[in-house]
């Protein structure tokens, strides 16, 4: 910006002095949709639980007492390292991160394809791409357990055509939460990545390819590192809903193990409702997921450097 | 835009005419009442109802404390959330000479435990929870609570529970004759144990779709209301519902009077007006549960008046309304669902 519009010196303080005011909508939007909530989140996190809902404002480390330590069924035993919720993580994060991969291993190709259509088919594609997403969520996902159940159209299909004799049991179990984990965020996998290879110029292929590169040289010393950033931003926008997710798991897996999206959901709601615990959940969680995010921008910084 | 003027003089009107007679403001569950009810009410009184609704117990408690008491006449809490709204000292009494219709209230249904006596809530809808078994996949004997917590082989892996913890550990601690909010550390235990052995044989955990599960095939077997489980037959699902002889969950709904309610003597008639049989089954023909007040008979539809779920069978177990356990006693239980569900 300084270079396009250099600052008007006879009048110093006309142009920086309008800077604040013009910025303020954005500070608002930061305080008030981001800053905020974290902040309430936090101090909620470490307030004592009301019996029923609600919150007590005494200060208190309870809520990551229970998150991290054990005391046996009555809380009178020594405390030792609380497994229950660090596994309930692990899990999410796992899934989470296969989902991901998923996503990566179909959308990437798929992308590539949309990418390499004249311009008018692409159009044609990506409308084809988006067009189940107008579709409510809850409704797709309860459609994809109709299609997959045990006397279900899939079922039915495959015992017709001869290939199996049993129908498969799929449903209330981790595949279907793969399964529909991996139909919610496709899109948000394909479309970055379109984005980015749609700006990617073939004709350093075509030099990469007159230089005597293989494909798969081509295809990692060429294309991946231009459109890598295409790649990370789907990568996330997969990982960080699927992480949270509670409908596919609860209605395709059976609900019969908390994630972290049910977990917390759990803790606002019900008599038996914990604000403080599901905060510091919350908490926890957003810190785990910054961290990896700032492990990623310090390597991508050294990258650049290098 | 004449239509529009004229729309608006008639609300305008309409608005004014009821506030003559003044109006009344309900809290009131999704989907529970038949409009023609209200409008029936409308009709006799000229109070002008507002009706407001909620989906939980819990969320209808918690916009209360958070400001809505008040600014509503009656709301339609369970059972065991009367009692907690009385402990909090959210409900207003009313005396036997107010509530006129009284005496319409099954006998059985009065001298309750979360409001002995009735001096704040009127019956509004009960009904019970157990399970139900699908008649085409098992053939056998139903009438113990063993066939979720021990189930048979034929139902293994095919059984839906609720997902919900009162639910479960209430029917879990009858199948092992148990009292609830106990604090006996072998008690609790054997219940917690029990559950966890038992979860390995179940496919799933939901509430909202403990029908479509059993119609669709999903599960074979799963815990389920009463009203519920009709449905489910109704949907044409070859289901049984089971008293078992352990015993089942009783609930029932109630209109409670709240307190600083602005319209009381308003309240006061609508809860005299749900007494009347007459309306008292209209709510029963809607809502498919089983009403509090006496003499409904004659009012019901036929196919509500017969139906296996709600009619228990004359040795059936009785049922118990859910307890509201103290804080440490509930952190308890607490403890034993994570477990289970971690």
């Amino acid at each position: 910006m300084a270079g396009m519009t250099p600052a008007p010196k006879e009048n110093g303080t006309g142009y920086s002095s309008l800077v604040a005011p013009l910025l303020l909508p954005t500070w608002a939007m930061i305080g008030i949709f981001l800053v905020l909530p974290v902040l309430l989140m936090a101090v909620y996190s470490f307030l004592t639980k009301e019996f029923r809902g609600g919150v007590i404002w005494d200060f208190t480390l309870a809520a990551y007492d229970q998150f991290f330590l054990n005391r046996g069924l009555f809380g009178d035993e020594p405390p030792t390292l609380e497994w229950t919720y660090i596994t309930i993580f692990w899990r999410s994060i796992w899934q989470a991160a296969v989902a991901t991969l998923i996503c990566l291993i179909v959308g990437f190709p798929t992308a590539w394809f949309i990418a390499t259509r004249p311009p008018k088919a692409r159009a044609v594609w990506l409308f084809l791409v988006t067009i189940p997403y107008w579709v409510n969520l809850l409704i797709r996902t309860v459609s994809l357990k109709f299609l997959i159940r045990e006397n279900g159209p899939l079922n039915e299909s495959l015992m017709s055509i001869g290939l199996i004799t049993d129908p498969l049991p799929l449903v209330n179990t981790n595949l279907a939460v793969q399964l529909g984990l991996f139909y919610s965020y496709l899109p948000f996998m394909v479309l970055p990545i379109y984005a980015a290879v749609e700006r990617y110029n073939f004709a350093l292929s075509e030099a990469a390819a007159d230089l005597y590169a293989s494909r798969w040289v081509t295809l990692r010393e060429i294309v991946l590192p231009v459109v890598k950033p295409g790649i990370v931003a789907g990568c996330i926008l997969v990982f960080v809903p699927s992480l949270g997710a509670f409908l596919a798991p609860d209605l395709l897996g059976g609900a019969k193990t908390f994630m972290i999206g049910s977990l917390i959901d759990e803790q606002f709601r019900g008599s038996q409702g914990n604000w403080p615990f599901g905060a510091a959940a919350a908490m926890i969680l957003m810190t785990l997921v910054l961290i990896v995010l700032m492990i990623y921008a310090r390597a991508q910084a050294k990258g650049e450097a290098r | 835009m004449k239509r529009l003027l004229t729309t608006a003089t008639a609300f305008a009107l309409l608005s004014g005419a009821a506030q003559a007679e003044g109006t009344l403001s309900v809290y009131h569950w999704f989907e529970y009442i038949p409009q023609e009810l209200v409008d029936k009410f409308t009709a006799e009184t000229g109070i002008a109802v507002t009706i407001d609704t909620y989906d939980s117990n819990e969320s209808m408690l918690a916009a209360l404390k958070a400001g809505k008491l008040g600014q509503y006449d009656v709301s339609v809490p369970a059972d065991f959330m009367v009692q907690i709204m009385r402990d909090e000292g959210m409900l207003d009494t009313f005396t036997p000479e107010e509530m006129t219709n009284l005496g319409n209230i099954a006998p059985q249904w009065m001298d309750v435990p979360f409001d002995p006596g009735r001096s704040s809530s009127i019956p509004y809808q009960w009904g019970s929870t157990s399970f139900s078994v699908n008649r085409d996949v098992y053939t056998g004997d139903i009438s113990s609570l063993g066939i979720i917590f021990d189930p048979p082989a034929e139902l293994q892996g095919k059984i839906n529970v609720l997902d919900s913890q009162n639910e479960v550990l209430i029917l879990g601690s009858l199948y092992l004759g148990i009292p609830q909010c106990s604090t006996d550390r072998e008690q609790l235990k054997a219940l917690n144990d029990m559950l966890l052995n038992a979860k390995q044989h179940w496919a799933s955990f939901g509430s909202d779709t403990s029908k479509d599960v059993l119609v669709s095939g999903d599960a074979a077997a799963g815990m389920i209301y009463n009203g519920f489980s009709a449905k489910a037959r109704a949907e044409g699902a070859n289901v049984e519902y089971s008293y078992p002889k352990e015993g089942h969950v009783v609930w029932m709904d109630n209109v409670v009077l709240l307190k600083d309610a602005p319209n009381r003597e308003n309240a006061i008639k609508f809860m005299n007006f749900l007494l009347e049989p007459e309306n008292a089954a209209a709510v029963t023909n809607y809502a498919a549960y089983t009403s509090g007040v006496a003499g409904v008979e004659p009012f019901l539809d036929e196919a509500i008046k017969t139906s296996p779920e709600n009619n228990p069978p004359a040795d059936a177990a009785p049922g118990v309304f859910a307890q509201v356990c103290d804080a440490e006693t509930q952190k308890l239980y607490d403890a034993i669902w994570t477990n289970l569900k971690k």
